[in-house]
Parts: C-alpha cells; sequence; structure tokens
C-alpha cells in the first residue's frame, strides 16, 4: 500500500477534542492535497471524524471550515497551480471556497466507531485511560479486514500496553501532538519494540508532509516531553512550598513568586503554574497519575493539585482558547490574582505584588525578556551574560533561579539516563520546539 | 495639448492619515472609520482653509473599488455628507483604477477651464483594509483585464511588477537593480517618518536600506522577483484639494503665493487589453510626463520636486528612467546614488510615497497634488524641501492598473 492509498481511507477517535480536532484538521488538509494531484483525481479520500459528542462534532465542523480557511489562505499560491485546470475558479476568493468544500467534503464527522472498520490508518486522541484505548483499538481490528495502523498521540500510556493487550502487534506507534497540533511543530514518535519498519517509514513521511520536527523518545510512561514538564512542574511546586514555610508566608505568594522566576528570570515563555494552568491542574493531575504506577525511583504526585482539584479549581481553556482561571485569575490572558488555598478566593497581585517583587529583588541590568531572546542572533552570548550576572547576584530571585535551572537541567539527564531519550540534543529539541523555551535544559548555565 | 484659456490653482489641500499596517493605532481586529468618515475628514479639512462650502461650485470624488471594498456605489452622494451646504449642487465620481484621483484632479481642471465652475472640491478615496489582503488582491486585480486574472499571480499587481523587475534584473543586472530598490524603499520609510499623517511615520528600523537589501525574494510564499518592501502598503486613507481659477482663489480670499498654479498636464492611456510592449519601460507614463513637461515649456531638469507613483520600488525606478532622468537600465544608479532623496538633486515622494506615506488607491493622485501643494507654498512641516530658484517647478505622476492610465501634471507656486 502506498503512502497514498494509506490516507485514503483514515479514522480520528476522539475527533472533537483539543487535540483530535487539531489532528483531523492536518490529516485533513494532508488528504485533500493528495486528492488533488493529477494521478488521485478519481479515487475517493474518506476521513471519519469519531467523537462520541454530536455537540463536539458540530463544533469541530465549524473548526475546521475557520481553520481550513486561514491555512488555505496562506497557501494561495499554491493553490491556483492546483487549481489551474478549473476555468469556473477565477479570483483567489473562489479557489479558497473551493478548497474549503474539497478539504470538508473528506470528513465524515460520526459518532459510531463502525466508521472506522474500514480505514487503514487509525489516529487514536481520546482520554488518556489505557482501559479505554485497548477497547476501542481491539474492536476496531477485529472488526476490520484491512489490519489497521494505529496512530496514538497519548503523552503518558506506555503503548507497548496498549499493543499487547489489544492484540495488534506491530502495527502501533506514538505519534505524540503537541497542543495545539496545528501549530506546534514537535511531534514525538515513540515505537514499541514491535513496530514495523513500513508503518515508521509511512509516519516519518507523514510528519514530514506536515512540516513537523520529530524527536523519537523510547516507550516510558510521560516521554520526553512530560518527562520533564512533570518533574519540573513538582519542583516549582516545591519550591513554592518551602519558600511559604521558610518565610511564614502564605503559599499564594510563593506560588506568585516562584512563577516570575521561572518566566522573568529563567527567560521562558511563560511561568511554571501558568503552564500548569494552560495545560489544566486536571490533565496534570491525570498524566502525573498515569505516569506514576511505571517511575520507579520516584513519587509523581502533587497533594497541592489535589487539594486545587476538590476545590474545583482547574485551569485549562475555553473552547475559544480563552485561559480558564486556575492558580491564577486571568483578564485578558494577563494575570490579575493568585488562588488562596486557605481562605479558597482569589488574592489580587495589587495587594501583595510589590512586597513579593522586593523580596525577590531586581533582575540584572542585562536581563532579557524571552519575546526578545527568541529573536536575537547573539542568543547563546546574550544568555550566558545574563546567566552569569544572575550568578553573581545575592538575591532571593536569583538563588532560586539558579536553582530551578539546575534541577531543570538534571531532570533532562536523567531522560537520557532512564533510556527514554536517545540523546540531550532530543531533549533540549523537545523544550525548544515543544515548548518554545529560549534554550534547552541541559546546558552550562547555571553551573 | 492646447493652450490654457485661463489659469488653474489649487490650494487648500488636505491629507487624512494613511492607517494600516506599521500604523500603532491599526488593529485589522477591532471596527475601524469608514469610507463616509475618511470623505468627511478630508472635504471639511479643504473647505475649513477656504471659508466654507458656500464658495465650491462643483465637487468630483476619485475612487477605485469601495464597491467592492465597501459594497458601496453612488459616492457623489456622500459630497453632502462633508457638510450639508454642498447639497443641491454638482457631484461627480471617476473611476480610474490607483490613477482615479489623478481623474478627479483632471476633471476638475476641465471644469473650471470649462468656466461651468470657479471652484471645484476634488477629492480621493480609498478604505481598502476590509478584507485580508489575499482577498483585497482580487479586489485590486481589476486595475487588469479581468480575461488574465485566471493567468495572473495569486497576488495579481505584485505578480505584474514582479514580471517587470525579473525582466529588469536579467537585462541590467540583479544586485545593481536590488540596491537601487532598497535605496527606494529607504528613501520612502525616511521620507514618511517626516509626516505624521504618514503609515511608516512610525517605523523605528534603525537601517531600512540594510533591511531591504538583505530580503531576497521568495516566490514561494510571494512573487518571484519583488519582497512585500518592495510594495505599497494597503491603506485606509482620503486626500482633498481645491482647484480653482483666479476669481475662485479671489473669492476664497486665498492669495496666490498659498496656491500652485498648473502650468501643464497630460493624460494619455494604454489599450488595457494589450500586454506591455517592454516590459523594462513604462511606454505610458514616458508619453505622459515628457506631454506634461511640454505643455508647461519646461525641461525636466527645471523640477524641482518629484511625486511619482511607486506602487512598487520597481516602477519608481521605471519612472526615473521614463522621464529621461537616467537612461535605461541606469534609473536603479540614480536612486542608489541618493540623487532621489531628501536632499538629493531631484527630491521625489518626500513624504514616503506610496511605498512610506501609503497608497489607498483611488486617493494616491490627490495625495500627490497636495505634498507638491505643500512642498512649493511652504507649507510642508519638517518634510519640506528647499527650492532651488533655476527649479520651481514640481510634477506629480499618477497610473492606473499597469501603465494603462496615466495622469502627468507640472505645477508652480502662484505669483
Amino acid at each position: 500500500m502506498t503512502y497514498d492509498e494509506r490516507l485514503q481511507h483514515v479514522s480520528v477517535l476522539g475527533a472533537a477534542g483539543k487535540m483530535g480536532s487539531g489532528i483531523l484538521l492536518l490529516t485533513a488538509l494532508e488528504m485533500a492535497d493528495l486528492s488533488l494531484k493529477p494521478e488521485n483525481k478519481d479515487k475517493s479520500f474518506v476521513l471519519n471524524a469519531i467523537d462520541v459528542s454530536p455537540a463536539g462534532l458540530s463544533g469541530l465542523m465549524k473548526y475546521l471550515r475557520d481553520q481550513v480557511r486561514k491555512a488555505a489562505e496562506k497557501k494561495t499560491v499554491l493553490l491556483r497551480q492546483l487549481y489551474a485546470d478549473r476555468d469556473d475558479l477565477i479570483e483567489n476568493y473562489d479557489i479558497i471556497d473551493e478548497y474549503i468544500f474539497d478539504v470538508l467534503n473528506i470528513v465524515r464527522p460520526v459518532t459510531g466507531i463502525e466508521a472506522a472498520y474500514q480505514s487503514n490508518l487509525i489516529f487514536e486522541a481520546v482520554s488518556e485511560n489505557k482501559d479505554l484505548k485497548v477497547k476501542l483499538l481491539s474492536a476496531i481490528d477485529k472488526n476490520n479486514p484491512n489490519k489497521p495502523w494505529f496512530f496514538t498521540n497519548t503523552s503518558s500510556v506506555p503503548i507497548n500496553l496498549v499493543e499487547k493487550e489489544a492484540g495488534i502487534e506491530g502495527r502501533i506507534l506514538g505519534f505524540h501532538f503537541y497542543n495545539p497540533p496545528a501549530i506546534q511543530r514537535l511531534v514525538e514518535l515513540i515505537l514499541t519494540n514491535n513496530t514495523t519498519q513500513e508503518v515508521v517509514d509511512f509516519a516519518h513521511q507523514y510528519a514530514k508532509n506536515l512540516r513537523k520536527v520529530v524527536v523519537l523518545s523510547n516507550d516510558i510512561a510521560g516521554f520526553i516531553g512530560n518527562g520533564h514538564f512533570m518533574r519540573d512542574a513538582l519542583h516549582g511546586i516545591k519550591e513554592a512550598e518551602e519558600l511559604a514555610a521558610e518565610n511564614e508566608f502564605s503559599l499564594y505568594k510563593a506560588i506568585y513568586m516562584v512563577n516570575k522566576v521561572t518566566q522573568d528570570y529563567l527567560v521562558r515563555p511563560m511561568g511554571i503554574f501558568q503552564l500548569i494552568d494552560y495545560v489544566g491542574i486536571d490533565v496534570v493531575k491525570f498524566i502525573l497519575n498515569v505516569m506514576n504506577p511505571f517511575v520507579g525511583d520516584e513519587n509523581l504526585h502533587s497533594d497541592l493539585l489535589d487539594k486545587l482539584m476538590l476545590q474545583g479549581v482547574m485551569g485549562g481553556q475555553l473552547s475559544n482558547g480563552a485561559q480558564k482561571d486556575g492558580f491564577f485569575k486571568y483578564k485578558s490572558g494577563l494575570i490579575t490574582a493568585v488562588w488562596d488555598i486557605h481562605k479558597q478566593e482569589y488574592v489580587g497581585l495589587e495587594e501583595f505584588k510589590e512586597d513579593c517583587d522586593e523580596m525577590l529583588g531586581e533582575l540584572p541590568e542585562n536581563k532579557v525578556a524571552w519575546k526578545d531572546i527568541m529573536r536575537a542572533q547573539d542568543k547563546e552570548a546574550k544568555l550566558t551574560a545574563f546567566f552569569n550576572d544572575l550568578k553573581n547576584l545575592d538575591a532571593l530571585g536569583a538563588a532560586i533561579a539558579i536553582d530551578y535551572g539546575l534541577r531543570s537541567k538534571e531532570i533532562g539527564l536523567k531522560l537520557v539516563k532512564d533510556e527514554v531519550a536517545h540523546t540531550y540534543n532530543d531533549v533540549n529539541t523537545v523544550m525548544l520546539t515543544g515548548f518554545y523555551h529560549a534554550y534547552g535544559p541541559i546546558n552550562d548555565f547555571f553551573d | 495639448m492646447k493652450k490654457l484659456r485661463k489659469k488653474i490653482y489649487m490650494t487648500a489641500g488636505y491629507n487624512t492619515t494613511s492607517l494600516g499596517t506599521g500604523r500603532k493605532e491599526f488593529n485589522p481586529k477591532k471596527p475601524r472609520p469608514g469610507l463616509e468618515h475618511y470623505i468627511k475628514e478630508a472635504g471639511k479639512g479643504v473647505l475649513d482653509q477656504i471659508g466654507g462650502p458656500e464658495h465650491v461650485d462643483e465637487s468630483v470624488i476619485g475612487n477605485f473599488m469601495a464597491a467592492r471594498f465597501n459594497k458601496q456605489a453612488n459616492l457623489p452622494g456622500f459630497i453632502p455628507y462633508i457638510d450639508e451646504g454642498l447639497q443641491w449642487k454638482p457631484a461627480t465620481s471617476v473611476e480610474g483604477a490607483c490613477g482615479s484621483g489623478g481623474l478627479a484632479l483632471m476633471n476638475g481642471i476641465k471644469t473650471v477651464l470649462a468656466e461651468t465652475a470657479d471652484v471645484v472640491l476634488a477629492l480621493g478615496v480609498e478604505v481598502q483594509n476590509t478584507v485580508k489582503a489575499v482577498y483585497g488582491a482580487d479586489i485590486l486585480a481589476g486595475a487588469g483585464w479581468y480575461q488574465r486574472r485566471k493567468e495572473g499571480h495569486a497576488y495579481f499587481f505584485p505578480g505584474q511588477f514582479s514580471d517587470r523587475a525579473g525582466a529588469y534584473y536579467e537585462k541590467y543586472g540583479y544586485d545593481r537593480a536590488r540596491k537601487g530598490m532598497a535605496r527606494w524603499y529607504a528613501n520612502a520609510i525616511e521620507n514618511a517618518r517626516l509626516d505624521q499623517n504618514a503609515q511608516e511615520f512610525q517605523n523605528l528600523v534603525k537601517d531600512p536600506y540594510t533591511q531591504a537589501y538583505s530580503l531576497k525574494p521568495n516566490g514561494r510564499s510571494f512573487v518571484d522577483h519583488l519582497t512585500i518592501l518592495d510594495c505599497s502598503k494597503v491603506s485606509d486613507g482620503a486626500s482633498a484639494i481645491a482647484i480653482c481659477s483666479e476669481e475662485g482663489l479671489e473669492k476664497m480670499g486665498v492669495d496666490k503665493k498659498d496656491a500652485v498654479e498648473v502650468v501643464g498636464w497630460a493624460q494619455v492611456i494604454r489599450n488595457i487589453t494589450n500586454d506591455p510592449a517592454e516590459l523594462t519601460v513604462l511606454e505610458t507614463i514616458k508619453k505622459a510626463s515628457h506631454q506634461a513637461l511640454e505643455s508647461a515649456g519646461i525641461t525636466v531638469d527645471q523640477l524641482g520636486t518629484l511625486e511619482v507613483h511607486d506602487c512598487f520600488s520597481i516602477a519608481g525606478i521605471l519612472v526615473i528612467e521614463a522621464l529621461g532622468l537616467a537612461k535605461p537600465g541606469e534609473g536603479c544608479d540614480f536612486v542608489a546614488a541618493g540623487k532621489t532623496s531628501h536632499n538629493g538633486e531631484l527630491p521625489t515622494n518626500t513624504t514616503g510615497g506610496l511605498i512610506g506615506w501609503g497608497h489607498p488607491t483611488g486617493a494616491t493622485g490627490v495625495h500627490q497634488a497636495v505634498t507638491i501643494w505643500q512642498q512649493l507654498t511652504g507649507k510642508a512641516g519638517k518634510a519640506q524641501i528647499e527650492l532651488k530658484a533655476d527649479k520651481p517647478y514640481g510634477m506629480t505622476i499618477n497610473m492606473g492598473g499597469d501603465d494603462v492610465t496615466v495622469i502627468a501634471i507640472v505645477y508652480k507656486r502662484g505669483e
């Protein structure tokens, strides 16, 4: 079966979810582009968008329409070539409209899993529940005569287990997109002990066509991305708890401070607590729970996250992409208050920010903003100078930052030692492309 | 051209801001002023300088594609919206793509010459940021022959001038051409910084020349031979000016020194269904500019300042050659040597032109006249150039389509 043939009949499970909808969009665009190749004009392409939620599927179709238009507007030059033989399509507007129809025309939104019984390729993006995944995949495999391939988007469930329990040896791999799949360029590719070369080759071709950066990760719960992020987040929580205890002030102040240090001092796109909010406190807790049984020497768990969940503080995003309140309260994407777990209410920044900033102390004069450093030509030199000054600074903020940077490196090194990642470079690539860090965690800045 | 029966003047020019990318107040996601706002602001800007609407006998409005950008036609009906005092008087709208503003000027000049009016309010307007650039390209493609649209580039007009640039590189050398084009861009930005209404007024790039020179054309994302810095802006804006007879000036109480006299002009049209005979030559502009100089009875050496239609940097260079300021293939060197810059021998597009000031398509022809009026009467503020006694003339060259509808006008200060 050729690449094009493999993509003639595809299903996405959990297509209305956050990851599923992105995977569906990218796959629909790729399939539509294949269908427009002259040699494929007489072939049919079908992409089943399978989800249990009819409302979700309805929202998905609207999302698709908007996103396909955006994608089409960006590649109008190419589309004019693809539709060159269509005399009825003259203006960009005509061509973009036709392309939107051609993409949507491939997609079949359905709530029943039976649609997948004809597919050659199944993307799995349902919730992070091994038993559910096994149940769905084995049901499809039993009823599908094509011996389909399964690409799972799991970020934490060991794929070898799914493979074994579902009885799909050799035909499954982890194809882990980052959120949102349409924008994030990173894909973690996770092979089982059995995944056949044919499946791997296809995955690489598919990733290349989607212009994704592939990092190979081993099948150890959490893989590289969450393997680092979860431990980094737990370190942030620990730092905040210790800071509050040592100084005998409320935890919310420490949360604000550690968040500020991880953003401004470590030159990251957002602070660690804001990142937890972005991913969702519930999602982070869930991933920790899935990972924990597979990491022998550590306890990946946080009482604080459990408490927040009980208090109904979840973070995550609304369907329109707006940030929901979590550790922080947000207005137009900016932090305005911090959750006090004792009083169970948000405390406005204005009430304590100044005191906390004073405790952290001034940043060095040559401080660099994440946004600027990402575009800077001499990134390395600027960061080296900044972190060197930070090391020489006798201030609380600088001390937390150095400690944090070292811990982040330690986590990275351990991922290689534990054979989750093949190389230091892979760890850094994941953090650079998947988390938009300005520098990889494995570095010499903080030594 | 026949000798003019009477003297024609222009005065009381006014430009709105050219709004679009580059301006800090521009946010494509937020509601913005509409067509009527710009018409009113520019119109009132003139009326305030001439003692009110009672002095206006007739109005003319130049616009290219309000019918598609704004779903609005029948623009003469907006003239009384400027001021009730203009109601029940004649008004006309004219269209010649990006030459619409120039046509509005010509219409006003001819009305005064025909002695049916002593004062004509000439206005140009375009509000283009209503659609994304990729759809705006469809609309602007209307300046070419629709029969050619299908084979054209997604960005139709950049595509047309990319072909011209490509032919120029081929014939005269890529690097020399790119140096001239980069200098053209740098002049546009540096001059725009002198006019607070310019779209690039707030541009802070330290070295626009290097910025433009180091950016390479990429046909995969845009067109083969131009970068986005070679292109004029997508703009919302309006400009207006009063066109009048001597009697009109008296009636308005405007001193001749505060007006420019129109001493020559040409209006030349090329068949839109033909491809240009030679890609490296703007033939219509060549004919129009020479006719205009001839009708004014002057030579190109007597021009003290120029406003030319640089919808693309390559167009600016080709206009320099069409005017005879440089030999074919040497316009790029002429520009690269700084001869068209603000303190060069022939300051050109002194408030940024279409690339720096902005290009509200239907307004551009009028905007050019307003700039020349400001420069020749000493009202150009920070952008003011020093005119030498032996070079007292100014000239505007306004073009619609790919060298199709061209209006060239020669001016000098009233005396």
